[in-house]
């Protein structure tokens, strides 16, 4: 791929994006008409402390309809902050919304009468509660979790995350890790890590593929492209509210299109954004595939994401 | 507004060019803009000078502005900024005016002016005079990704209260605000002071947190003008954030005809 064509083409009108934007206002979804899969998705439970939580699950349904999004890869951060912290949840608030999150998506496909589920889950685990964590996961792949959500209970490069990240390898299982790109100092609220300190836990367990996460989610997205993009075993993705022009050009250039994943995080907005710019960085059809779908079917080998009547593969 | 419609809105109110001193962004170029602008269906933008914002005279800035704009000038209208607390602001003002604009702005959390600063007033006062809007940026970046130089802070509610209830009867435009801001200000000013005040929705959030649904529901549906916050951010986010309102809300807003 020439990055430096893709780089300056970026902003240049041409005839693809005026038929794209002229596929908008069809029927087609949002943001076109080839499968798309968020891999950070979250979803409140009715013990979320919210009383429209119930609204919420169904606005991000509504809106993933809208957009075209096949598959939501989601977690619940506990009880979302209502009976422990959001980023230092108790073992009991993680038991309940992880169980809670896959009787949703068992709900969900029921009352849309899929062949295959729409949402998939990941485990989401405390280290800090190292066996509690151990049988969580367990307890998730016995009833289909394809993946790990490691939060901000304790920074990323402690050896406390080893037993989990060895777990997932086991398993084949990819670990989503909450990230604040450069976070420069301590923030209240989490014990949150940056790029340098995931690479370490990555260059530990080089067998475990570690998705990190939101590059547009706050902090320096540009100090993470230079500490993980010679570590293979770290994907990123694109969600979060940071709409920055260059961000995206940037993070394909430093991962490549086989390590970038499309994702929303908490804006859905900014994804549908970020899937339109996608368009216009001069990117070929494989490699937006890569990024809006296959980079999410090879990470995710547990899940069987479905695209009409096809089980997605690559 | 509908997509089938040939424009989603008549002005783009929150366009800058130049260069951004603390990172790199890509083609801040006036042509760029001009292309990226046909392409989204935005008719026209009120642009300034981006690296004039942390000068500390804005008017060499506004002279390099309106040259770079001048082949543009049918589609880009230069957006001066104006500096009231430094002697003979009102003769750059004037100036400016002569040469035309499409709107003023003005900088106070660059300039270290307060909520209530008197300057701002007199600012807001000739702009009233002048039929003219005057545009205020909130914040250029999100926080957590600052350079360390990058100090001056966020614009305030309270300055922006301040302004629309000096009674100047300035049109008072409002980019790089949140839910929690725009309601600050909404929900704290008299009907009458309302009048006077526009946000551009590009930074509040959609689903599905639906804080964008929220405003539209509850705000007048004349307190919206579409804004990019170009080249910082991506031009597509307020057609994202329109296309993604329900549909009974989606008809309620037009950005055509406004201007």
């Amino acid at each position: 791929m020439n990055i430096a064509a893709l780089s300056s083409d970026r902003d240049v009108v041409g005839a693809g994006h005026e038929a794209a934007a002229s596929e908008r206002e069809s029927d087609t979804p949002l943001a076109g008409g080839t499968p798309l899969i968020d891999v950070h998705a979250h979803f409140h439970s009715d013990a979320s402390g919210r009383a429209d939580w119930g609204a919420y699950n169904a606005s991000r349904l509504h809106a993933g309809e809208r957009i075209g999004v096949i598959a939501h890869v989601a977690s619940i951060l506990g009880s979302w902050g209502y009976r422990s912290p959001t980023y230092f949840p108790s073992p009991p608030d993680l038991t309940e919304a992880n169980q809670w999150l896959r009787a949703f998506a068992e709900r969900d496909q029921d009352a849309t009468g899929r062949t295959h589920p729409r949402v998939f889950c990941y485990v989401a685990v405390n280290p800090n509660h190292a066996e509690h964590a151990l049988r969580e996961i367990e307890r998730g792949l016995a009833v289909g979790a394809v993946g790990v959500k490691l939060a901000a209970s304790r920074k990323a490069d402690d050896a406390l995350l080893d037993d989990i990240a060895a777990e997932a390898a086991q398993h084949n299982l990819a670990i989503l890790h909450h990230v604040w790109q450069d976070r420069r100092r301590e923030w209240p609220g989490q014990d949150a890590s940056d790029g340098v300190e995931l690479v370490r836990l990555a260059s530990r367990h080089p067998d475990t593929r570690f998705l990190l996460a939101h590059i547009g989610g706050g902090g320096d997205y540009m100090h993470t492209l230079h500490a993980a993009r010679e570590v293979h075993n770290v994907y990123v993705d694109l969600s979060g509210s940071g709409i920055d022009r260059g961000m995206m050009d940037a993070t394909i250039e430093a991962f490549g299109v086989q390590r970038v994943c499309w994702a929303a995080d908490l804006t859905l907005c900014t994804g549908l954004t970020k899937a339109w710019a996608l368009e216009s960085i001069g990117l070929s059809d494989a490699h937006l595939a890569d990024i809006r779908w296959r980079n999410a079917v090879r990470l995710f080998p547990r899940a069987s994401f479905m695209f009409g009547d096809t089980v997605l593969s690559v | 507004m509908t997509l089938a419609t040939p424009w989603f809105a008549d002005v783009d109110v929150s366009a800058w060019i130049g260069p951004y001193p603390f990172r790199k962004v890509p083609h801040p170029d006036p042509e760029v803009l001009v292309r990226v602008l046909a392409r989204e269906r935005v008719q026209r933008a009120w642009v300034g000078w981006l690296p004039g914002v942390w000068h500390r005279d804005p008017t060499a800035g506004n002279a390099q502005l309106r040259e770079a704009l001048a082949p543009f000038s049918s589609v880009l209208l230069t957006a001066p900024a104006i500096r009231p607390d430094w002697p003979e602001w009102q003769r750059v003002l004037s100036h400016e005016l002569e040469m035309g604009v499409g709107c003023i702005r003005a900088y106070p959390a660059q300039w270290g002016l307060e909520p209530g600063d008197a300057s701002m007033t007199r600012l807001a006062g000739a702009c009233a005079e002048a039929s003219v809007p005057l545009h205020l940026t909130v914040r250029f970046e999100d926080l957590r990704q600052r350079h360390r130089l990058d100090s001056a802070g966020d614009l305030t509610a309270a300055s922006v209260r301040a302004l629309a209830r000096a009674g100047t009867r300035c049109m008072v435009v409002v980019s790089g605000a949140g839910r929690d801001f725009i309601e600050e200000v909404w929900w704290g000013l008299t009907p009458d002071e309302r009048q006077y005040v526009r946000f551009d929705f590009g930074w509040v959030w959609g689903p599905p947190e639906d804080h964008f649904a929220h405003l539209v529901r509850t705000i007048d549906a004349t307190a919206w003008q579409m804004g990019s916050q170009w080249p910082l951010r991506l031009m597509q986010q307020s057609r994202a954030l329109c296309e993604l309102l329900p549909a009974v809300l989606r008809q309620s807003l037009s950005f055509v005809g406004r201007s």
